[in-house]
């Protein structure tokens, strides 16, 4: 998995709440069997028309945010649907980092499978970074400090220890699991005994 | 979480199932059964192959295609990409030596059909699926949630999951429920009533009378819908219903186990004085029959209500998302919730795609026809349930009042399939999610009861069952 340690760069606002999985990457993008290639369709009903041209007042289509690594979004960012397409379409576009005042549980966890960083702060700080955000000041994000820097805006934030270890160092989550192999073939033994219609094996 | 003192469902679940910490601090969390369906599984299996690892427990995993696949002419799948899906999945499957329930199969179906129906879905264990609404799974006793691509390979591999325990949060509901209102009423009342948002981090446990005195098939419509209220996971305390359900099915535990099975679930319901973070409480005689009027879930007004004001919205943002929704809706604010005309009706879905649903429909429409300005399908959840439904002539039922009468899937739900709404068409809906463009780039979703979306398919207006004859 890759690596975050810190980011720089402009940061583009989407204020709107409950950005849903099916607005960050619609159905019709889900029938890929790869990971990537899904950047272009990010976001596909707001930055395309029906026939297909960009919509160009949508930030993301918009300079400089075109090239944003950082997006600012309303409160209960990527609510809906468990599909990891949201956050490979994003990451696949080239956003590493998302801040707003809260995730969908699935979608925030699929975030850290992917080398992204989603960003919790408070409904005040939202507003100042979306702020920060329009007038395109650079945003200064440090992992290991856990900061966000804006301008004059210094703003800590919280993550969980292991996630940000493995964000920090790319860590492959399965490798790490399967050092554990023995503890789980023994969990089985022991169950088989004690449960044994669950190893009614289908 | 101690060891000792009274326990939720959740809690015991959930020590049960710990194989023990790993060294970052993370819990690893045992996974008895897992679901896999054609659109978030090949990543997970290609994965596989590049770290050349194996599937820990082929078994313990069950395969089905429902997302993609066509509801009218199965024999072929016209759309090349949805094609590939379908039999990468048959050839994964077959490459790992996983069951799977092909499209000739009569027992395919949505997953979170099938999974009961075939009494894979038991109390007390982990499930875990490709997609959010494996919470379905919960009105068993069963710690069911909705896992990405990468957890799907992570459980492939090594039939565990990394997890940290969510809090608790018990929604009760007491008393009988209102003439007219159903599981689906109840479970839209509750997310509009606590948000999208509200139950993120949370396992919610549904209890009380009106829970309770719920068959199966409307207990799995509340836990389904979890997700929509932020939950990954709803639970329902086993008791007789669960047991009587699954006992006989082909997956369920068999005579020499069963006494055994029952004994255990029997001990998983919560302690009485068990603790939680968060309690609801709520009457059921305040409950009417519920549509949604907006783009998210929690957009629900009574059918008797109207459309909201954006000027009566507390926040500024509130304020915002009402205007977006209702440009998008094409709603006034003030319109009479019955007097909004449709285009489409589609009952189906793992909210409401169940042979309950399907028999409730076909009482409200015998002998009717539907408005003749309307398109009316119904995708029965799985082949068995579509089965069953034609041995009781309700096919014949529906057919002789309009409807179409399809082969199971996800059809119009999510739309991957050719299912879908075109941009303006106003659809009633079983299903569970109105987001924009779901059913289809600029179709307009109102969710509803299976009983609501019969009498609207009648009448061609959104329809209060309750003045419906």
């Amino acid at each position: 998995m890759d690596k975050f340690h810190s980011l720089k760069g402009i940061a583009a606002p989407l204020p709107i709440v409950n950005i849903d999985t099916d607005m960050i990457i619609p159905k019709q993008f889900l029938k890929t069997i790869k990971r990537t290639g899904l950047g272009v369709s990010l976001f596909y009903e707001m930055r395309y028309d029906n026939d297909g041209n960009l919509i160009k007042d949508f930030v993301l289509n918009t300079s400089p945010f075109d090239q944003s690594k950082i997006l600012v979004a309303g409160d209960n960012f990527g609510c809906g649907s468990s599909r990891e397409h949201a956050p490979w379409s994003l990451k696949d576009f080239g956003i590493r980092c998302v801040i707003s005042t809260s995730f969908a549980d699935i979608f925030y966890n699929n975030c850290f499978q992917n080398g992204i960083l989603p960003i919790v702060v408070s409904p005040e700080n939202l507003d100042q970074l979306m702020t920060a955000a329009k007038n395109q000041i650079e945003f200064n994000i440090d992992l290991p400090e856990q900061i966000i820097r804006a301008g004059n805006h210094s703003i800590n934030f919280e993550i969980e220890e292991f996630r940000k270890e493995r964000l920090l160092q790319g860590l492959d989550d399965i490798g790490i699991t399967l050092g554990y192999q023995d503890k789980i073939n023994a969990y089985e033994e022991d169950k088989k005994n004690k449960k044994p219609w669950l190893f009614k094996d289908n | 979480m101690s060891n000792q003192g009274p326990k939720t469902l959740f809690d015991k679940i959930w020590s049960e199932h710990l194989v023990g910490q790993r060294k970052d601090g993370t819990n690893l969390l045992y996974i008895d059964r897992h679901l896999v369906h054609e659109v978030t599984s090949p990543q997970a299996f290609e994965g596989l192959k590049l770290s050349n690892r194996p599937v820990h427990r082929p078994e313990a995993t069950i395969a089905v295609a429902d997302h993609n696949v066509p509801t009218i002419n199965r024999q072929n799948i016209e759309d090349p990409q949805s094609k590939i899906q379908v039999e990468t999945l048959a050839k994964n499957t077959k490459e790992h030596g996983i069951q799977y329930f092909d499209l000739m199969d009569q027992r395919q179906g949505i997953v979170h059909i099938i999974g009961p129906e075939q009494g894979i879905t038991q109390p007390g264990m982990t499930i875990v699926c490709g997609d959010s609404h494996t919470s379905t799974h919960g009105a068993f006793g069963a710690l069911a949630f909705g896992i990405g691509t990468s957890e799907v390979e992570h459980v492939l591999a090594t039939q565990t999951i990394v997890q940290n325990p969510a809090k608790n949060m018990r929604i009760s509901v007491n008393g009988e429920l209102p003439f007219g209102v159903n599981s689906k009423d109840l479970i839209l009342y509750i997310i509009g009533k606590i948000g999208t948002a509200g139950g993120t981090g949370h396992v919610i446990e549904y209890a009380g009378s009106s829970i309770m005195g719920l068959s199966m098939e409307g207990r799995m419509t509340i836990c389904n819908m979890s997700i929509e209220a932020g939950a990954r996971a709803g639970l329902i305390s086993p008791d007789q219903t669960t047991f009587n359900y699954i006992k006989g099915r082909p997956y369920a535990p068999g005579t020499e186990h069963w006494d055994q099975a029952v004994e255990y679930w029997s001990s998983l319901p919560s302690d009485n004085d068990a603790n939680y973070d968060h309690e609801i409480v709520i009457d059921s005689s305040e409950i009417d029959p519920m549509v949604t009027w907006g783009t998210s879930p929690e957009d629900v007004v009574s059918v008797k209500g109207t459309v909201p004001n954006p000027s009566s919205a507390k926040t500024e943002n509130k304020k915002k998302s009402i205007e977006r929704s209702l440009e998008y809706m094409g709603l006034k604010p003030g319109t009479k919730i019955t007097d909004i005309k449709l285009d489409k009706i589609f009952i189906g879905s793992c909210t409401n795609g169940r042979i309950e649903d399907l028999r409730k429909v076909a009482s409200i429409v015998k002998d009717k026809k539907i408005a003749s300005h309307v398109q009316a399908m119904i995708v029965p959840g799985s082949g068995l349930v579509k089965k069953q439904a034609e041995e009781e002539g309700i096919d014949i039922i529906l057919k002789d009042a309009g409807f179409e009468w399809r082969e199971a899937g996800c059809s119009m739900c999510l739309g991957m399939n050719p299912d879908q709404l075109k941009p303006g068409e106003r659809c009633a809906s079983t299903s569970n999610r109105n987001f924009e463009g779901r059913q289809g780039r600029g179709g307009r979703t109102h969710l509803m009861s299976p009983e609501l979306a019969a009498a609207s398919a009648i009448t061609g207006n959104i329809s209060d069952i309750r003045d419906f004859t």
